[in-house]
């Protein structure tokens, strides 16, 4: 199998943020392109790659989702060459000061992301947690340099490079959640060679970030048997230690809870037994937080299952994650599909109650 | 005034190549010996002469060719604020300070190069879905953070290891995004001077250590060159922006695009008037884009070259730029271009009448 590093690097390079994910969708659609049988963007552009069942009969279809959007800002207003900014997506204010962006207007501009000097606030504003208000893109260039090439609206993303760390790791912005779009694609690669008792549909959906926009719309639209919403989760890490996370690099989590369908969790526990991946069980008591919410009450009802890759940082433009846990991800899915017949299927759920 | 140096200093691809390998090495406080090599092998074709001091200053002379020439001291600091890992806590993840003055709203979410072996980390702290409310509300302190070389970095960085911020070089027009602009600037402005140095002037270039922690190289130096007047090169802040409450901003400092920023006063240094006024004549005679650093708190190696010996009749001259000492600064090119022509121009017009009057 391929090294898949230098495309997810290449994944990671790409602004794509909810709403714009043609950036990265692209080079989804290049990689998939020769591991599916048919490739289609749905109506909001999230990429549907479709492997095919070796039989005309009706065999069922299973999903497979990871939204490829990201978090990142937009230009709020320009005043005298600097921007103010808001959010897409969930953004922590107090991450931003230093960060380097790109401003997308008319054409990409580096900028960077600053808080005003103490001394220029009062004593009620000073030295205080940022909030989105009180931050600014500053890109070095004067108002009259900038002309017209910057409007309110226009997007800003995070211009940090990934880089590879020690012994496996990777860390960059938008790992959340193109990790998943990397465990997908060597999903399809493991089952290539394989003809198929079952339809695969991978779908890296958009807008996840803004509610689950892409997964509910792709669901509808495939309207699959059952379905696996891939995504990361939290690794342990500074201040992060409590039953939400899991050591990073030792192994995907297998979702458990009312986002999950029972069956489905207990397969894809056993099938990490069999195979002898580490997991860990994530206890999600009310909400999984990702696309898997509104996969599952797509129109009558999907059986659905979370699994995620623990990572460190998310929503920062340094997120790491584990190589290893990417490739284990995929392993998980390809033994589900490639075990996945109708038979399997209606076994699937004989014993199993909700 | 005597007449102008015929071979004028440019900032062209050479220097703008010069100060991002600059930029791009590390050089925390206490650890500058990645900057202090480049700076060697550069100066070594125009040097007469190169040493090491004992606290790691680079001392590099140029010798006059005339009699009786000025002992002139050029002085950059070549250290950059940093961090240094101070406790390992396992899985990866090490307890760290940081390493001169610092804001520690700046540090998180950027990546870092760990110790001599450059290991690549990041600095991070609670992501935001797992934060409370009042802990949103709150700055994210520096013990909430850690510096986190991965799982694999287990056992890799020892206790006293430096790190510096990873950030690369970007150039954008007439912008330069940089880490360690403060003090770069400053060192590649001495570089560029040292090919040009006029012949009338024994030239002491001093590239030191330990300015971001209470200018200790700067004081060594100076004693060592013993010279007739110094300035010290650096970079200022600017804080050149229009104010949240829509009162008049009297606090800028220095303005990004207002040339070289000439000390009258900070913290630690009442300029030399004489030196102000000689490089205020140079600017307006040359015709050169300069500013006055609005006088208040701050400070540079200046501080201590004043104070050295008998006392050094000394000045400071800043290119300016924003957030000094965090992960990203920005500066203007053109700033650095007109700091380069006052300085060559000074050193050119230098004569002996400039100190022979009182101080003021």
């Amino acid at each position: 199998m391929e090294d898949i590093t230098p495309f997810l690097l290449s994944l990671l390079s790409k602004p794509g943020i909810s709403g714009y994910e043609e950036s990265v969708s692209e080079i989804i659609a290049d990689r998939w392109r020769p591991l599916v049988d048919e490739l289609t963007i749905s109506p909001l552009r999230s990429l549907h790659g479709l492997r095919k069942a070796a039989t005309n009969e009706r065999r069922p279809t299973l999903m497979i989702a990871a939204h490829m959007d990201a978090i990142g800002l937009m230009v709020k207003t320009i005043n005298h060459g600097f921007f103010t900014i808001t959010t897409v997506g969930g953004i922590d204010p107090r991450v931003l000061p230093g960060q380097l962006v790109t401003v997308h207007g008319k054409k990409e501009l580096p900028g960077l992301v600053q808080l005003m000097p103490d001394r220029l606030l009062n004593n009620e504003t000073a030295s205080k947690a940022p909030t989105k208000n009180q931050l600014f893109v500053d890109t070095g260039l004067t108002q009259k340099e900038l002309a017209d090439l910057v409007k309110p609206g226009d997007l800003i993303s995070f211009a940090q490079p990934p880089f590879e760390m020690t012994g496996g790791y990777i860390a960059g912005h938008s790992l959340d959640n193109r990790a998943s779009v990397a465990a997908l694609t060597l999903c399809l690669e493991e089952i290539k060679n394989y003809n198929l008792d079952c339809n695969v549909v991978a779908a890296a959906t958009v807008q996840e970030e803004l509610h689950g926009i892409g997964a509910a719309t792709s669901t509808f639209s495939v309207r699959p048997d059952l379905a696996f919403a891939v995504d990361v989760t939290f690794a342990k890490g500074p201040g992060s230690n409590d039953y939400r996370t899991f050591s990073l690099g030792e192994g995907p989590a297998i979702g458990l809870g009312a986002n999950n369908h029972p069956a489905l969790t207990q397969k894809m526990t056993s099938l990490a037994e069999e195979l002898d991946i580490p997991y860990f069980i994530e206890a999600m008591p009310t909400s999984s937080g990702t696309d898997g919410m509104a996969m599952q009450i797509t129109a009558n009802g999907i059986p659905t299952q979370v699994l995620s890759m623990s990572l460190r940082y998310m929503h920062t433009s340094v997120e790491m994650t584990s190589l290893k846990d990417i490739a284990r991800t995929g392993r998980l899915l390809a033994r589900f599909i490639t075990d996945l017949n109708p038979d399997s299927f209606s076994k699937l759920f004989e014993e199993k109650t909700l | 005034m005597s007449p102008q140096t015929k071979q004028v200093l440019r900032v062209g691809k050479a220097q703008l190549d010069l100060l991002e390998e600059l930029t791009n090495a590390n050089g925390v406080s206490g650890n500058e010996i990645e900057i202090r090599e480049i700076i060697r092998k550069k100066v070594a074709p125009f040097a007469d002469e190169i040493k090491v001091d004992g606290m790691g200053n680079l001392l590099v002379i140029k010798h006059a060719k005339k009699p009786n020439a000025i002992k002139v001291m050029l002085d950059a600091h070549m250290d950059e604020v940093g961090f240094m890992i101070v406790e390992e806590d396992g899985d990866g993840l090490y307890e760290f300070e940081h390493v001169g003055g610092g804001d520690e709203r700046q540090f998180v979410s950027k990546p870092v190069s760990v110790g001599s072996q450059k290991l690549p980390g990041v600095i991070g702290s609670k992501p935001i879905h797992l934060a409370s409310e009042d802990e949103m509300n709150a700055v994210i302190s520096q013990q909430g953070m850690r510096i986190d070389l991965g799982p694999a970095g287990k056992g890799k960085a020892k206790r006293g290891d430096y790190a510096a911020y990873a950030t690369k070089f970007i150039r954008s027009g007439d912008a330069i995004f940089a880490k360690a602009l403060d003090n770069r600037l400053g060192c590649a402005t001495l570089i560029e001077l040292l090919k040009t140095a006029p012949e009338h002037i024994e030239l002491l270039a001093a590239f030191t250590v330990q300015e971001e922690i209470g200018l200790r190289g700067a004081k060594v130096a100076a004693y060592d060159f013993y010279p007739q007047m110094a300035i010290a090169v650096d970079s200022t802040p600017a804080f050149d922006f229009e104010r949240p409450d829509g009162n008049e901003n009297t606090e800028y400092n220095c303005k990004l695009g207002g040339g070289p920023a000439i000390y009258i006063a900070d913290r630690g240094t009442l300029s030399d008037p004489r030196l102000i006024r000689f490089l205020t004549q140079v600017a307006e005679e040359n015709k050169i884009n300069y500013q006055y650093r609005q006088p208040g708190g701050g400070g540079t190696d200046a501080g201590a070259l004043h104070l050295t010996r008998g006392g050094i009749p000394s000045v400071s001259v800043s290119v300016p730029g924003r957030y000094a000492h965090t992960a990203v600064m920005l500066a203007r090119i053109s700033d650095w271009q007109d700091t380069l022509n006052l300085l060559q121009q000074a050193l050119a017009a230098w004569t002996p009448e400039i100190l022979s009057g009182d101080r003021a």
